[in-house]
């Protein structure tokens, strides 16, 4: 009887607490939520995504080293975003709740940066001080939706979706027709987990525009993924380790990343541009709110948007360059890779470009979810 | 059933921590009066805090979590609005990986049982000196990371891996077959894994018993494979459970292997939560799915225990 009574208590009890584990809104005011700037204390805090920035070597000065030395401000730098959205998960609370997130920048892909400039979580950049940024910029990154005056992003760099194949091992793979078809690459396919740049191409696949579509148009391209997948041509869906699997050959062709490929080095590994078209996307430089060394941010932007400071970066990560005036520095340091339309592509390259369109938060959830639900089995 | 005696001897010895032990009563009361009525409690203050705050008010986030009400967003806010029929739609959405899962993860408990047993049987009544050897090298893969463990069978079972290229010119692979990518992989990577779970507690078990009962089921004629299933095998039953749950609890909850070693038609339930929370931020969804697999996991280990009568061993 008594704990009959304990037990309905404890019950309602619990039933009272519960609504109190609710989510608070997450907007927030960047014009409010500002740290008092510390930059005079030359310290700048980083994080990047991996194997993103030149490297030391044998009497090869990095530009980070070269800022370092020309500003006096000491880096901390951490490749430390993986994932857009699993670092948008570590972030989340503290940006949404207007707390430091102890960082001065950070770099997401156009969707997600332009989610957390959407949030109100990202400072404005003052124009007057990243003067680079606004005259070196390439003109395809220009204008953008989501950030028409760069006033809140800069590209760090900037990078194409298409197709990487092993030609030892099979023929040319020319289209995602093929890819998705061929029965030779039948259980040896890999998708990016991406779902932007993977949906971007069943879309054009299926003839529609990644940078408009209709809901039908989603509907037609999703089924047209689940048959390959049922299907079994595709082995797996993954985020950039798809590299390994191609070259250990797990994998014979895949959705890929230029930049990728140009680094992997492997003489048998060829990115092809998909008769389809490329999807083009940008990771962006972003200081949060909270940040306490703004000034020391905006110093870095100017340096990484001068032409030989890009060429130097662009020789080693060997994306695409997404600065004016880079290319012409190229041809001091290697005039092969000035010429390569991987890291400065020409007007005929960029115009097979396209870009995923804007989606609002309930819209990513049914498109994400459809998404999972076919690499999710 | 073994309780009485033991209580039995428990007595004289807390009645001989007390005064002098002339009325058992009075020794009780001396051994509670030293300390203070709630010194007990006192005590137990440490850890029912760490209870209430590490385990209490996430499990009361998550339950209200599974009841959010799914028009909302992490950005934008979400409230508990009681909407149980989270529940009905994630099952009916989610009710094939689920099952998936729990597969998986019996087949995975299984293989541990198997090879656990033998491995536990070996060490405790056949090592002699190298048991403390053994033991070690049953723990000594927990010194690297999981991760980097699982990661580095994805190489063992690559396509042109050793292993693939063996079965395959032995004709037990057919010409394209791999093993990379398999729901064999997504098992093997699991019961690799949750294998010294198993060993472990089979291992503890197994080295209390009393080698003399065995002598003397020889004695009275037993063979030696009617002494084990007689003598041994009942003995270990509390390592047999508890391995078993140590086993399949991770296991049906674990993501990393389906996603290492698995392709899309291996994802498990833990892959669909992961997802769920990370790239859709349903929140609501992923609650709902992790009280499910909880209160699943739950019911079935309250009815294997009594099932197996082990309720006063584990």
């Amino acid at each position: 009887m008594l704990r009959g009574v304990g037990g309905a208590a404890f019950l309602a009890g619990s039933a009272a607490v519960l609504p109190m584990f609710g989510t608070p809104d997450r907007r927030q005011d960047p014009a409010d939520c500002r740290a008092p700037d510390r930059s005079s204390d030359r310290r700048l805090i980083v994080s990047n995504w991996p194997e993103y920035i030149d490297q030391p070597d044998d009497g090869y000065v990095t530009t980070m080293d070269q800022f370092m030395k020309e500003t006096g401000i000491q880096v901390s730098y951490t490749a430390d975003v993986n994932d857009n959205n699993e670092f948008f998960a570590k972030v989340v609370n503290q940006l949404g709740a207007c707390e430091p997130v102890n960082r001065d920048m950070f770099m997401l892909t156009d969707w997600a940066a332009a989610r957390t400039i959407e949030m109100g979580w990202i400072q404005p950049l003052d124009a007057a001080k990243v003067p680079n940024l606004h005259n070196n910029l390439i003109s395809s990154l220009q204008g953008l939706g989501w950030d028409p005056d760069r006033t809140y992003s800069a590209p760090w760099q900037a990078g194409l979706t298409g197709i990487a194949y092993n030609k030892a091992k099979v023929s040319e793979v020319g289209s995602f027709s093929d890819l998705l078809t061929r029965p030779d690459l039948k259980g040896r396919v890999s998708l990016l987990t991406e779902m932007r740049d993977t949906m971007g191409f069943l879309l054009l696949k299926n003839g529609a525009d990644p940078a408009d579509f209709s809901d039908d148009e989603w509907g037609v391209a999703m089924e047209d993924l689940r048959r390959a997948s049922d299907g079994g041509q595709i082995r797996a869906f993954t985020g950039n380790d798809y590299v390994q699997d191609l070259a250990a050959g797990n994998i014979v062709a895949c959705e890929a990343w230029s930049g990728d490929v140009l680094a992997a080095g492997d003489p048998n590994i060829e990115f092809v541009v998909p008769e389809e078209g490329l999807m083009i996307w940008a990771d962006n430089m972003l200081v949060p709110n909270q940040a306490e060394h703004q000034a020391n941010a905006e110093t870095w932007i100017d340096y990484y948007y001068r032409p030989d400071v890009a060429a130097k970066l662009a020789a080693w990560v060997n994306y695409i360059c997404p600065v004016e005036g880079a290319q012409a520095e190229m041809e001091k340091i290697d005039p092969d890779m000035a010429a390569d339309p991987l890291i400065f592509p020409d007007d005929a390259t960029l115009a097979m470009t396209h870009s995923f369109m804007a989606l609002d938060e309930f819209t990513m959830r049914e498109y994400e979810g459809d998404f999972a639900d076919v690499t999710g089995g | 059933m073994t309780h009485q005696p033991q209580e039995a001897l428990v007595e004289p010895d807390a009645v001989g921590l007390g005064s002098s032990g002339d009325d058992p009563g009075e020794g009780h009361e001396t051994v509670r009066g030293r300390g203070g009525r709630f010194t007990g409690y006192w005590l137990m203050l440490p850890s029912a805090l760490w209870l209430a705050l590490f385990f209490l008010v996430p499990f009361y986030s998550l339950i209200a979590m599974s009841l959010y009400d799914p028009t909302g967003s992490n950005l934008t806010g979400y409230d508990m609005t009681w909407h149980v029929a989270n529940y009905v739609d994630t099952i009916q959405a989610y009710w094939r990986p689920l099952l998936r899962s729990f597969w998986y993860a019996a087949m995975a408990t299984v293989a541990c049982l198997v090879l656990g047993y033998v491995l536990a049987y070996a060490i405790a009544f056949k090592a002699g000196r190298w048991k403390n050897l053994m033991l070690v090298l049953v723990i000594a893969p927990f010194f690297t990371s999981f991760l980097l463990r699982t990661l580095s069978w994805k190489l063992i079972l690559a396509d042109e891996g050793w292993i693939a290229e063996g079965l395959r010119t032995l004709q037990i692979l057919g010409e394209d077959g791999r093993l990379l990518a398999t729901p064999f992989a997504v098992v093997a990577g699991l019961t690799y894994n949750f294998l010294p779970f198993m060993v472990l507690p089979l291992f503890a078990s197994l080295d209390k018993i009393d080698n003399r009962l065995v002598e003397a089921a020889g004695d009275l004629y037993a063979s030696p494979a009617r002494a084990f299933f007689k003598v041994t095998l009942p003995l270990s039953m509390p390592g047999v459970v508890a391995g078993t749950l140590l086993t399949f609890i991770p296991a049906a909850g674990d993501f990393i292997n389906a996603e290492l070693l698995g392709s899309p038609n291996q994802r498990m339930i833990g892959n669909i939560i992961q997802n769920l929370f990370t790239n859709q931020g349903d929140y609501a969804a992923a609650g709902a799915l992790s009280m499910t697999l909880m209160i699943v996991i739950t019911v079935g280990v309250v009815f294997y225990i009594r099932r197996a009568g082990t309720e006063d061993l584990v």
